[in-house]
């Protein structure tokens, strides 16, 4: 028995990128690897397709597969932020492929399937469904971390991500258990409806959990520990995707079960507000010691997972978390932008086999190769979060939801940190310009590939910084109808 | 309402000489230097329009610009200046070009950076003078802080990265409060139903009593923005940052930094602190006010030992500008005109010694005040007008810094005879450190062998010192023409300062602190200040 039509278009993405996906493993012990250049073209356009495909979601709103699924602006939203990073991962690390003399093909469709499980997740209205589609996500992730099979780092990199992984599913799953336990659905809408008159303790016990194995998966103090290792040893596109995409998915699954379960947020809010100030002073600290560029970005990467709970937590503190929601919509695709180019700038300047990745080695950069330092230096700057930039407003509208949800304290906090943060980009930005190159680099040209993905990265991070209007205003509505 | 579009013109002239200099090749030193100079001309000649088309007297501001910019939170597009801002984007227009002048020949590396820095903060700063949204005031404000760095960073001195690193630090620290702070003010408009960015609005909401904020938060709020300016003035004890970034920066850079960049702290306090937060800017100026005059003491005592003629020119910023905190806070009309007056005039003092600083930097390579001696003799023309800027920054009657100077004691002794007396002391002792140190520098025998065949002021720079010796003798003389134009605008901040409101605390502290009698210090400001300027 077929599902019926409505409910195969709102999930179009996942299928065409399943489709994709498997139609590149198909292809990839056919063509030779010389030519695995193809496999990458077809996987981008396969992204392209997905990413055409979620204009069906758009014109079906609505529930699928009773109510596993639902197709709205915010999983439209998410979607938009998921696929766009897989095809900028995709296209940016062709020519990192060939360099470090990796197989393109499982490449390409790892990063297909990750996508697709993102997907599910941000559409998953059901618990089980969010499960599934952590899985698919996560599985995928696993496998692209050791992808550089001789690099004992990245080896080490996918055992440890594995592993804590492996862990922070059976939290989730467990949690799903209890929850299940306490109001005999996995359906967050109905969750929502019966929450009041369930067994509280079993509810609270599962949301916990359920909070701990998505505290994991966005890299969250106190769950942020594999982080550092995992990024800095995983293949640095690898990292772009890994920083960005499942980040982006697992806050979606956090933000729809916030906005559906109404025991959830007053449940959350103060353990989201303890692991946002946590993330942030251990991101921010951890950082200033780094010499290790990427593991320097790592570090970022955990300050500003602990920025968008900020937002979280001012979402959890009232009943209209719309404020809230968009926020930290509008700082995933800020920092998606951001990230995604840094590490793909890192992948490139790393040189054969990531030898070039100290900060040391970015030394003297601006006279070698002006362009990659200035696109960098952007980059650092939005993430510091200057105006002008997409990370600045990001913040700006944090701020904004936090005082709205009178979270005074916590503005200030992050206030703070921003200027924690300041040092150790600005740090990078001293070595690019100001100090004379430490030792010989042999500057690689840049590959056009990677020029599309820094000029679209650079654009938008511009863009999205001047006339936010139109993608804060997209996230505004897709807060407001989430359940 | 005319010139609709000048203020934008300003603001953005510089980037776009800046896309234009990034088309020209990176060797090209010549013409990127031309280009610069250009369009930093170019952006003062626009000044003067501005200036030809100012309404003196005319409250309010002149030359709107409005249009919508984001809706959500309602983020305006919206410039305009009054006197308080007109003059301080002039004096940045005016200091932009010297300031590509005095680095024609001393930036020989990675000359297309350097330059488009500098017109990019210049972008910064006038976009900080005009900004009436705080949105975009604090945009602005932030951006700025970039070029700074890499002008301090890249073609500072030895320290330059420590300095620079401690500058933009130091600043983003006081800023991102003053972020929170804004949106706090923010939320509050949004819970009186009028959610704006608003400065203008704000200020008229407020005075009408459709705004009203407890106390608590009031000070709180106050708080969070005073801190931020009171970084970039800045005020003792936020002011170590400034020695250091002064020392290492280029003379470009020290000269914008002195004259504009700590000017939008004063500006700052004047266009903020006072008309949004009185109550709260009452309570707390006994304590601004005194650690305004420790900075005026502590300033000219440290510039006293210094042993590096920059650091002690830096130092002297310290007491200088405290005097401008001092005027602001003593809540007189007299004193508020004063303490504009002594921005733009320290700007141009100086701006001035920061010049003549460099040019003796770019022939010895050292700021150490040992290494100089009997200068005079080999260089009579830099020396002369050294001379000139140094009396002018010592407050010598008919030259600038007299002024205002004069207007702030002036001013504030009629409401505070005890703090104006301390800061009388500032002015002693700044010309004791700076006729000290011009005896050591430029007097004398020649000490040095190598000090005796410098070569005196070339061209370049004898039009940069001549120009800023009329600008000097010109503010001292013709003051009126500037206090004519400030008048309003700081009669406007009086006025912002006596709305009728109710405290939570309740209206009896108002005991406390006796309202100002603003129609008589106004008045006396409308005949006063002309009077004292003329008689003396």
């Amino acid at each position: 028995m077929l599902p019926p039509l409505q409910d195969l278009y709102r999930i179009a993405p996942e299928i065409v990128l399943g489709a994709f996906g498997m139609l590149v493993m198909f292809l990839a012990p056919i063509i030779p690897k010389s030519r695995h250049g193809v496999l990458s073209a077809i996987s981008l356009v396969g992204a392209a397709l997905a990413l055409a495909a979620t204009r069906f979601t758009a014109l079906y709103p609505g529930a699928a597969y009773s109510g596993l699924f639902r197709a709205d602006a915010f999983s439209l939203f998410v979607h938009l932020i998921v696929i766009g990073v897989a095809f900028l991962a995709i296209l940016g690390s062709t020519n990192y492929l060939k360099r470090e003399d990796l197989d393109a093909g499982e490449f390409c469709a790892l990063i297909l399937f990750a996508t697709a499980g993102m997907g599910v997740m941000a559409g998953a209205q059901e618990l089980l469904t969010g499960f599934i589609g952590l899985e698919m996500s996560s599985i995928a992730s696993y496998i692209l971390a050791s992808y550089r099979r001789e690099a004992p780092k990245s080896n080490e990199a996918a055992m440890k991500y594995f592993l804590l992984g492996s862990f922070a599913t059976a939290f989730f799953l467990y949690g799903i258990a209890l929850v299940y336990g306490a109001t005999g659905t996995t359906h967050l809408d109905l969750m929502g409806q019966a929450g009041a008159q369930t067994s509280a303790t079993l509810l609270k016990m599962g949301l916990g959990l359920i909070f701990v194995g998505l505290a994991f998966k966005v890299a969250a103090a106190p769950f942020q520990l594999w982080t550092p290792d995992v990024y800095e040893g995983a293949p640095a596109p690898v990292t772009a995707m890994l920083s960005t995409g499942p980040k982006a998915a697992a806050f979606a699954l956090a933000l729809r079960i916030l906005a559906n379960v109404d025991a959830a947020g007053p449940l959350w809010f103060w353990a989201l507000w303890a692991v946002a100030v946590m993330s942030m002073f251990a991101g921010n600290l951890g950082a200033i010691v780094q010499t290790n560029l990427k593991r320097m970005l790592a570090y970022s990467s955990i300050a500003h997972a602990g920025y968008i709970l900020v937002a979280l937590a001012a979402a959890a503190a009232t009943d209209h978390p719309e404020a809230g929601i968009a926020a930290a919509l509008f700082y995933l695709v800020s920092y998606a932008l951001v990230k995604l180019g840094a590490f793909l700038i890192v992948a490139h300047l790393g040189g054969v086999g990531e030898r070039n990745v100290e900060i040391e080695d970015f030394t003297g950069l601006a006279r070698r190769q002006p362009a990659m330092a200035a696109c960098l230096s952007l980059f650092l700057l939005s993430l510091l979060g200057l105006p002008v930039l997409a990370g600045f407003l990001g913040k700006f509208y944090v701020f904004n939801a936090a005082l709205e949800s009178n979270l005074i304290w916590l503005a200030i906090l992050l206030a703070l940190n921003s200027v924690i943060g300041a040092y150790y980009y600005l740090r990078v930005m001293v070595a690019m310009y100001m100090r004379e190159p430490s030792k010989p680099i042999a500057t690689e040209p840049v590959p056009w590939t990677l020029a599309v993905v820094l000029w679209i990265t650079a654009a938008g991070t511009i863009y999205a910084g001047l006339f936010p209007t139109r993608i804060i205003g997209f996230a505004a509505k897709a807060a407001v109808n989430m359940r | 309402m005319q010139q609709t579009f000048i203020l934008t013109v300003l603001t953005f002239l510089p980037v776009a000489g800046t896309l234009a200099l990034l088309l020209l090749r990176s060797d090209d030193h010549l013409w990127i230097r031309r280009l610069a100079l250009i369009t930093a001309v170019a952006e003062f000649a626009i000044s003067l329009l501005l200036l030809r088309g100012f309404e003196a007297g005319a409250t309010g501001y002149q030359f709107e610009e409005f249009r919508a910019w984001i809706p959500q939170p309602p983020i305006h597009y919206h410039l305009g200046v009054d006197g308080l801002s007109l003059f301080l984007v002039l004096l940045t227009t005016l200091l932009t070009p010297l300031s590509i002048l005095a680095s024609w020949k001393s930036i020989d590396q990675r000359a297309k950076g350097f330059f488009i820095s500098l017109l990019v903060l210049e972008t910064g700063v006038i976009g900080v003078f005009v900004s009436l949204d705080l949105f975009l005031f604090f945009l602005f404000w932030e951006v700025m802080l970039i070029p700074m760095y890499f002008l301090i960073g890249i073609w500072g001195h030895e320290r330059r990265i420590y300095a620079a690193l401690k500058f933009v630090l130091y600043t983003m620290f006081g800023s991102i409060l003053m972020l929170v702070a804004i949106l706090w003010l923010y939320r509050i408009t949004a819970t009186a139903g009028y959610p704006t960015f608003d400065v203008a609005q704000i200020q008229m909401m407020l005075s009408n009593g459709t705004l009203t904020m407890p106390l608590r938060t009031e000070m709180l709020l106050f708080g969070a923005f005073f801190l931020a300016f009171a970084i970039k003035v800045p005020l003792f004890p936020l002011h170590t940052w400034l020695p250091d970034a002064h020392t290492e920066a280029p003379t470009a850079g020290s000269v914008m930094l002195a004259g504009v960049l700590l000017k939008m702290g004063t500006y700052g306090m004047l266009r903020f602190c006072l008309p949004l937060f009185p109550e709260a800017s009452r309570r707390f100026a006994p304590e601004i006010a005194v650690l305004a005059i420790i900075g005026i003491i502590y300033g000219a005592l440290v510039a006293m030992v210094q042993v590096d003629l920059k650091r002690l020119v830096a130092y002297s910023s310290v007491s200088h500008l405290g005097f401008v905190v001092l005027g602001i806070f003593a809540f007189h009309a007299i004193s508020i005109q004063g303490a504009v007056y002594q921005m733009l005039s320290h700007g141009i003092s100086t701006g001035a010694l920061f010049l003549g600083v460099g040019m003796l930097y770019d022939r010895r390579h050292t700021h150490l005040i040992k290494e100089f001696g009997g200068l005079a003799t080999p260089m009579p023309v830099i020396a002369a007008l050294y001379l000139f800027a140094c009396f002018a920054s010592a407050g010598l009657p008919m030259l600038n810094g007299f002024v205002g100077e004069f207007l702030i004691l002036a001013g504030t002794f009629q409401k505070h005879a005890a703090w104006a007396s301390w800061a009388a002391l500032g002015v002693i002792f700044s010309a004791v450190y700076l006729l000290w140190s011009y005896q050591r520098v430029f007097f004398g025998s020649i000490t040095q062998d190598k000090n005796g065949a410098l070569p005196d002021a070339d061209w370049r720079e004898r039009g940069i010192l001549f120009l800023m010796a009329a600008v000097i003798l010109w503010m001292g003389i013709g003051s009126t023409f500037i206090t004519r134009r400030t008048e309003a605008a700081t009669q406007t901040i009086m006025q912002l300062m006596q709305r009728p409101r109710a405290y939570d605390a309740g209206g009896s502290n108002n005991m406390d602190h006796p309202a100002m009698p603003v129609n008589g210090a106004n008045a006396a400001a409308s005949g006063g200040v002309a009077n004292l300027v003329n008689s003396k």
